[in-house]
């Protein structure tokens, strides 16, 4: 069978098994499909098709390769993969499939609507039917989901709020992965009505425990900036707390948010400078070059150029050996102390001294040239041009030549920046000066750039090696490589000046080259020799004259004709004769060309008119009726200023000074010049021009800002530590102490310095906090901690002095455990024991860390840092417990007793009612203790449900009656008023047939059998929102007639008042923080600072009740309130009973913050805005 | 950083897009389809190209452009080097990187590409968590997926994220334990027409496969680490150790990874194992050109040069070669006038030979230019630099590996340059 055969077949086979599958899925409807109508399906389909279908159907049918399997199968399995075909259409399968409560179904929907995206098509009206999949629980189609909703959010934001909900659970989940997960999602989607609940989600994981999740709490800090940049300030907050963060996992990311957010703040750098650079070593690829870069510009802000003496330091830098590393005998230690020693003997000489810190910086960064990322060494390449003196600068060159080798893109970049430091030192790169030789493989992009970096080495020494090299060049089949290198020697001629001769005979004898655009590039090049000293050359001008004969390329012979004019006076013979054909051919010239003969003309017309006159007009003539008005402007001009006419103006008697005047030489210089003011590596440098968000290199101050804020307490020690080994010493000292952030930190490079004491017990801890995670993992975790273990003390055999004895003696005693296996068994039952203390350490960490870093600082005796180990241990059971607490509060009814705070009498009906819906809440009973009722503060606002007009004469008002529901308490009394304004009378009025979304309940009304013209009555119903604003949507009855309305509680509705005491109010706001907290500042207007109307404004918006504040204040309500106080009321919502607490705290001028706290932080969100709304309006 | 990324394959569809912030419209690669027809060959198209609101930067990869799209500063190698990092997992999970397999795999293309970006910035670009994220596809796997409805979505949660060495996933299992090393080394070479080296080095890379039960701690040793100049490590190596002790130390990933690439100190003089012998002239007037081509193997240390391919642009003018290889075979694109000459191996005895005419367009002059030549050859067991492994150990296992160590030489970018110096400089320096 020819492809064609069944190119032209199988549609048809297809067709038929799409069908019984349409009838399958779709029933009857098979012949309502446009696609498939039997009479013209076949054809419709086909030109539907897009072509990479085609590919799998064909493929499908020859029992094709493995990707296509999956279609086939799908196919035959007949399920729903049939009707991919129908695509073009609206989608209906898709939704249906979404819709099917079979995960593969859902799956295979999913994975189509992906490819949609990926294609490029839009899908997105199948929002709101992937959407209800967000919360499946199958892994890859939830995953799905979310690319697909991070993709639509924007665009439909009214129903991507509606998966907010799910994410918000995942970040309190007790497993770090879900949680980092849930605020990866939620941050990336780009609605920003959900800006504030994304705030408290990046401020809450901020402070999480696991680094992971702190790690995504920085990458979704640019995403929020992005989205609304007035967060900008409670962003820089959250930066500079993570910045304080001692995980090598979080400092990549959070200095990219600071870099997107707030670059600009370098003062947050200096307390985090030195563990930034400690770090560096051990934070991912990405990070690292992110680090580098800003770091970079901090240094350029904090220390002395160290570059200022540099002929000076010149002759004392022979660091340049020592950083080749060239002796590989010398031990690590001794090399350090060398450069130090140096370094120190450097400083004794010179009024300069580098600072230690910036000393720091260099040392930590250079290890990284050694990255297989070439992003990294191009990041530290561009910091040691910066930053590095003179001296040092020559290690880089090493690493950049390496990615030389590398793809064409990195190359690209990297000569660039490659050109750009050779200008400014040559010095380093010529050694490598044979790296950048050409070959005839290289694209072109490639082959210009390394010319211009060996032009720019190219020096006497050197020059005839280039030459020579370049000579081969110019046989290049690739001609605009030719053109470049011909350019490259004129360069090479114009800045060396021994070799000037040469290249220009050299460039003479291309000008006989059978190649037209070698000897164009070649007259031009030699015109700009040329100008340098002309008189020596007129054999050379007379030579290009007759070149005008044969060669077209416009530029040369512009050239051409230019050199001939302008020293015409050496060719006094040829000239004339030039413009003699150059006239007959005048017509045909291009444009330069043109100008070029104007001008020749001109110059001869002034130093030899008696030749040239007529020739000179008749051009003058030709010009004039040119169509370009560029020939014709200039032809007019220089027929005043040259032709001397009774009008000619004063300026023609300058002509000859005009035309004939000195022109100096053009310089070539390189294109690259200057451009190391911008930051090498960067974007802008590439282009040469300002990326947006770049960030200029800021220049070396005059005087060194303090030193002093970069001090952390930790590192009092660093000085000692640097000299004794290279190992990061922040590191390394946090590897004893630092106990759970291990887990991700311990870094990797350092623990090859044979430091197997501290090592080990962060392995093994390591792997016991994965442990706590997931349970199912211990297992192998342990014994992988094990065999780390073991590792280390085997690996101790080969190491050899340098150790001090307590480590030999402990490694002796672990290699004899290792033999012996009964012993071994005892040493994992103590592992285990110390793992569950591990692991009841790590909940308590956040509070540890801070005086952690202060007590980090000793390192080597390993006494202390037992005492240290068992300290935490016993602080943490506080917390544990509080947390306990916060969980059983809603059980401990002590929290509420009454006892505890004097009240009087009328707010013992609130009590008892507070109690009630405690108890409810608590779901402890489910009858209801007799309703009391309290008079809201404000009038009741009412809402119309339904128009008299619609309702055809019958009006229904509704408003919230603020009583409990005394049926139900889980429900929201309103209170409907009936009008009838019609003539006659409205019979059997009830509720019917609800439709309600799910969870919501109704109690309906009792049926009002007659409401009499002009008559009003009044009902109470029922309704249970499931706290939720959702409206629910009813149906009213009449005899006659059905009405369909909806009632809609604003949220401050939705919560029933609840009497708190001050203290327990704060103490259950206490537990509310974070997350749960939300603030918003406002001013308050100046009739309504009083606080009467604060608290009449509040209750009026949510039914809140007042928490007495002060007993003062409580007592005698007509003494003025102090200063500033505070209101604050409570509440729980009606369904689920969440506390709901409010704070308005007033100050000077009335402005004024409002602090909502609730577990539900939707309901929280609303809340502040209606209290908002209500306070400001 | 990264906004967004469009895959364009060879003629000019683009056959994928992802966005990684808001949607960049698909109509900004129009300013790369400007320069892609602006520049003569494929690989011409710039790297970098800004547009009034964004910057492209692109990456041609298998006959695919990844373009991606910058809105502000960023460094280009960040970007550069990301997206080959993409096409070398693309490359990992699915064997090769054509326009068919991603279109194939577009839903673990996407998926992927979705952990390997977070808002723009990379998240995880370590194979060994992606592959616990994201289990690569296989023929059974898919079969096995469309019957049970089951995905290549890791079930369990990615702990490798959380790991000391992210780069090695834990509970690794093997029935045969083994690691095997590759050394590979290539020289790149320019030979001049009279046979003298212009530039020659020798590049080297440690390829390791690695298949090792549990957290195994190894280090390799070498008899002459000297020898490496310059070097760059797989983020395992422990800097450190090598800087002290010129010791590899690593507790090596799971699988295929590149352990280190070294370039051989420049000191040392690089042994060329071939010699060309050519003869390729034009004669003015005349619209024949002679070619002869003979190899040889020098400096092999006894090895057999084997793979020998060599090719040569020959110039525009030429229209046809006859030719005769004394063994092998030739092709001649008469198009892109590409000779290719697939030689095999080398035997000192009867050196290969080819040997013939070239027809030129008749009444075209001679051409200026003379051809280079490129070669490219393989020797087994051998490294030319004399690089030597001493000893591998393992620690922290209780096993037994096998350990098996491989040496190879390869040409690199290796020509024979057969134009002369034009006469330029040929007296005065």
């Amino acid at each position: 069978m020819t492809a064609m055969q069944k190119l032209l077949q199988l549609p048809v086979n297809a067709v038929n098994m799409v069908k019984t599958v349409q009838s399958q899925v779709q029933g009857q409807e098979e012949d309502k499909s446009p696609v498939l109508s039997p009479d013209s399906g076949q054809q419709t389909w086909y030109s539907a098709l897009q072509p990479d279908e085609l590919r799998h159907l064909r493929s499908g049918g020859t029992g094709g390769g493995g990707g296509d399997q999956e279609e086939r199968a799908t196919l035959e399995e007949g399920g729903g993969g049939g009707s991919f075909q129908t695509q073009p259409l609206r989608h209906d399968d898709l939704k249906e499939m979404l819709d099917s409560n079979k995960d593969s179904l859902k799956l295979e929907a999913m994975k189509r609507i992906v490819a949609m995206i990926a294609r490029g098509k839009n899908a997105s009206d199948l929002f709101p039917a992937v959407v209800k999949n967000v919360a499946c629980k199958n892994i890859e189609v939830k995953k799905l989901v979310y690319v697909y909703l991070v993709r639509y959010a924007e665009e439909q934001q009214d129903l991507a709020l509606l998966s907010i909900s799910t994410f918000q659970r995942g970040l309190k989940d007790p497993n770090q992965l879900i949680r980092a997960s849930a605020l990866r999602v939620l941050s990336s989607i780009r609605v920003t009505i959900i800006v504030p609940i994304m705030m408290l989600a990046i401020k809450e994981a901020a402070s999480d425990m696991s680094p992971y999740v702190r790690k995504t709490a920085a990458h979704a800090i640019p995403k929020l900036y992005s989205l609304d940049p007035e967060q900008k300030d409670q962003l820089i907050e959250v930066i500079e707390k993570l910045l304080a963060d001692k995980t090598t996992l979080v400092a990549g990311s959070v200095v990219m948010a600071f870099e997107e957010v707030c670059p600009e703040r370098i003062d947050l750098i200096h307390k985090n400078y030195r563990k930034l650079c400690n770090l560096l070593i051990d934070v991912e690829e990405w990070g690292q070059v992110v680090i580098i870069n800003m770091l970079t510009r901090y240094a350029r802000t904090q220390f002395l150029n160290p570059n200022l003496n540099e002929s000076l330091l010149e002759d004392g830098g022979s660091g340049d050996k020592t950083f080749y590393g060239s002796d590989e005998d010398e031990d690590d230690d001794e090399k350090e102390n060398k450069e130090k020693a140096e370094a120190a003997a450097l400083a004794k000489r010179k009024p300069y001294v580098m600072d230690p810190d910036h000393r720091l910086l260099l040392r930590n960064t250079k290890p990284l040239l050694q990255s297989r990322n070439a992003a990294v060494v191009m990041a530290v390449a561009q910091l040691y041009f910066h930053l590095a003196p003179k001296a040092e600068v020559g290690v880089i060159a090493k690493a950049l030549v390496r990615l030389l080798r590398s793809h064409s893109e990195v190359q690209f970049v990297v000569l660039q920046n490659v050109a750009t430091m050779t200008i400014r030192r040559r010095g380093m790169f010529e050694p490598y000066l044979k790296s950048f030789y050409i070959r005839s493989t290289d694209p072109t992009l490639i082959k210009i750039l390394k010319l211009e970096v060996l032009t720019n080495l190219a020096n006497e020494t050197n020059i005839s090696t280039i030459l020579r090299e370049f000579q081969t060049y110019i046989k290049s089949m690739d001609k605009d490589f030719v053109a470049a290198t011909i350019q490259a020697i004129g360069r090479c001629a114009t800045n060396i000046g021994e070799v000037r001769d040469t290249c220009l005979n050299g460039l003479v004898q291309l000008l006989s080259n059978r190649d037209e655009l070698v000897v164009a590039e070649s007259v031009v090049v030699i015109k700009k020799l040329l100008q340098m000293q002309p008189e020596k050359h007129s054999d050379i001008i007379k030579h290009m004259a007759k070149l005008t004969d044969n060669i077209q390329v416009p530029m040369a012979r512009a050239s051409i004709l230019w050199l001939i004019g302008e020293y015409c006076e050496h060719v006094p013979k040829i000239a004339p004769d030039v413009l003699r054909k150059m006239a007959k051919s005048f017509t045909y010239e291009e444009d330069i060309v043109k100008l070029q003969i104007l001008n020749l003309a001109a110059k001869l017309y002034l130093t030899n008119s008696k030749q040239t006159k007529l020739l000179t007009q008749y051009v003058l003539n030709l010009a004039k009726y040119d169509q370009n008005y560029d020939i014709r402007d200039r032809a007019r001009f220089i027929r005043q200023l040259i032709v001397p006419t009774e009008k000619s103006g004063a300026l023609s008697k300058y002509a000859k000074k005009l035309f004939l005047a000195l022109k100096p030489a053009p310089v070539l210089e390189s294109p690259f010049k200057d451009r190391d003011h911008f930051q090498l590596g960067s974007l802008s440098h590439l282009l040469n021009a300002k990326a947006g968000g770049y960030q200029e290199l800021p220049d070396w101050p005059e005087a060194a800002p303090d030193p002093s804020v970069r001090n952390v307490e930790v590192f009092t020690l660093l000085e000692r530590v640097t000299t004794l080994t290279s190992v990061p010493e922040w590191t390394k000292c946090s590897s004893r102490e630092k106990r759970k952030e291990k887990k991700v930190e311990k870094p990797f490079y350092s623990d090859s310095e044979g430091e197997s004491g501290p090592t080990e017990s962060a392995d093994s801890e390591t792997n016991s906090a994965s442990a706590s995670d997931s349970a199912s993992d211990s297992e192998q975790s342990r014994s992988s901690s094990e065999s780390e273990e073991s590792d280390e003390g085997s690996e101790s055999e080969e190491e050899k002095e340098n150790k001090n004895k307590k480590k030999v003696v402990k490694k002796a005693v672990k290699e004899s455990e290792s033999e012996q296996s009964s012993e071994e068994e005892n040493r994992k039952l103590e592992k285990k024991i110390k793992q569950q203390e591990k692991d009841s350490e790590t909940v308590s960490d956040d509070e540890e860390s801070d005086s952690e870093s202060s007590q980090s600082t000793s390192e080597d005796s390993e006494s202390e840092a037992e005492v240290k180990k068992k300290a935490p241990v016993s602080r943490t059971p506080p917390k544990p417990v509080k947390k306990e607490k916060k969980e059983m509060s809603l059980l401990d009814l002590d929290d509420f007793e009454p006892a505890t705070s004097p009240q009087v009498t009328p707010i013992s009906t609130l009590l008892s009612n507070s109690l009630v819906t405690d108890l409810e809440g608590l779901s402890l009973s489910d009858s209801v203790l007799a309703p009391s009722t309290i008079t809201p503060s404000g009038t009741l606002k009412s809402y119309e449900l339904l128009h008299r007009i619609t309702g055809e004469g019958l009006s229904v008002e509704y408003c919230f009656g603020r009583q409990p529901f005394s049926p139900d308490a889980n429900m929201v009394a309103v209170q409907l008023q009936f009008t009838n304004n019609s003539t006659s009378e409205t019979k059997n009025l009830h509720m019917k047939d609800v439709k309600l979304q799910s969870g919501m309940r109704v109690k309906e009304f009792p049926e009002i059998e007659l409401l009499p013209a002009g008559d009003t009555a009044s009902a109470v119903m029922g309704i249970d929102f499931c706290d939720s604003t959702q409206a629910a949507n009813l149906q009213l009855c009449t005899s006659t007639r059905k009405f369909f309305v909806s009632i809609q509680p604003p949220v401050g509705e939705l919560m029933r008042p609840v009497f708190l005491t001050e203290n327990e109010f704060k103490r259950e706001q206490g537990q509310l923080m974070g997350m749960n907290e939300l603030t918003e500042k406002l001013i308050l207007d100046a009739k309504y600072r009083n606080e009467h109307a604060i608290v009449q404004r509040v209750t009026t918006a949510a039914h809140l009740s007042r928490v007495p504040c002060g007993s003062d204040n409580e007592c005698s309500p007509s003494v003025p309130p102090p200063d500033h106080p505070a209101h604050r009321f409570a509440g729980r919502t009606v369904t689920s009973g969440s506390l709901v607490l409010v704070t308005v705290a007033t100050g000077e001028e009335g402005v004024a913050q409002l602090t909502v706290n609730c577990e539900k932080m939707v309901i929280g969100t609303m809340l502040v805005k209606d209290i908002l709304l209500a306070l400001t309006q | 950083m990264i906004h967004s990324l469009f895959l364009i394959n060879a003629s000019g569809d683009i056959f994928l897009e992802k966005h990684w912030k808001s949607v960049v419209s698909r109509s900004v690669c129009d300013y790369f389809f400007e320069a892609q027809e602006r520049a003569t060959e494929p690989e011409n198209v710039p790297p970098v190209i800004p547009t009034p609101h964004h910057y492209l930067i692109s990456v041609l990869r298998h006959r695919i452009y990844f373009v991606a799209v910058i809105q502000s500063e960023v460094p280009p190698l960040f970007v550069i080097e990301f997206l080959h990092r993409v096409v070398d997992t693309f490359q990992d999970y699915f064997g090769v990187c054509t326009e068919a397999a991603i279109k194939d795999n577009v839903v673990v293309v996407y998926e992927l590409l979705e952990e390997m970006l977070d808002n723009g910035f990379p998240l995880a670009t370590e194979s060994n968590i992606l592959k616990e994220l994201i289990k690569p596809p296989t023929i059974l796997r898919t079969m096995v997926n469309t019957i049970t409805g089951s995905t290549n979505v890791g079930e369990q949660l990615p702990t490798g994220q959380l790991s000391v060495v992210p780069w090695r996933r834990t509970g690794v299992k093997y029935t045969n334990n083994e690691a095997y090393f590759d050394v590979v080394e290539e020289i790149d070479a320019i030979i001049d027409k009279s046979g003298s080296t212009i530039t020659a080095e020798i590049q080297g890379v440690i390829d390791a496969c690695v298949k090792l039960t549990g957290m195994p701690d190894l280090t390799l040793s070498f008899m002459n680490p000297r020898l490496l100049d310059d070097v760059s490590f797989h983020p395992c190596v422990r800097f450190k150790r090598w800087e002290a002790e010129r010791i590899l130390s690593f507790i090596p990933p799971d699988g295929n990874f590149r352990l280190l690439s070294y370039h051989v100190s420049s000191q040392n003089l690089v042994a060329i194992p071939v010699y060309v012998k050519h003869n390729i002239t034009f004669r003015e007037g005349s619209s024949q050109g002679r070619f002869d081509l003979t190899l040889g193997p020098k400096q092999t240390m006894g090895k057999a040069v084997e793979s020998v391919l060599v090719s040569s642009q020959l110039p525009r003018g030429v229209l046809n070669a006859n030719l005769n290889p004394s063994q092998g075979a030739y092709t001649f694109d008469p198009v892109t006038k590409l000779l290719t000459w697939d030689v095999g191996k080398i035997n000192p005895q009867k050196l290969p030979n080819l040997k013939g005419t070239m027809n030129l367009q008749a009444g075209a002059s001679k051409p200026d230019e003379n051809p280079t030549i490129n070669i490219q050859f393989k020797i087994q067991q051998m490294a030319i630099s004399g690089l030597k492994v001493n000893r591998l150990d393992m620690y922290g296992e209780k096993y037994k590996p096998f350990k098996g160590i491989k040496y190879m030489t390869k040409a690199g970018k290796f020509q024979v340059r057969t134009y002369q110096h034009f006469l330029m400089v040929q007296t005065s320096m």
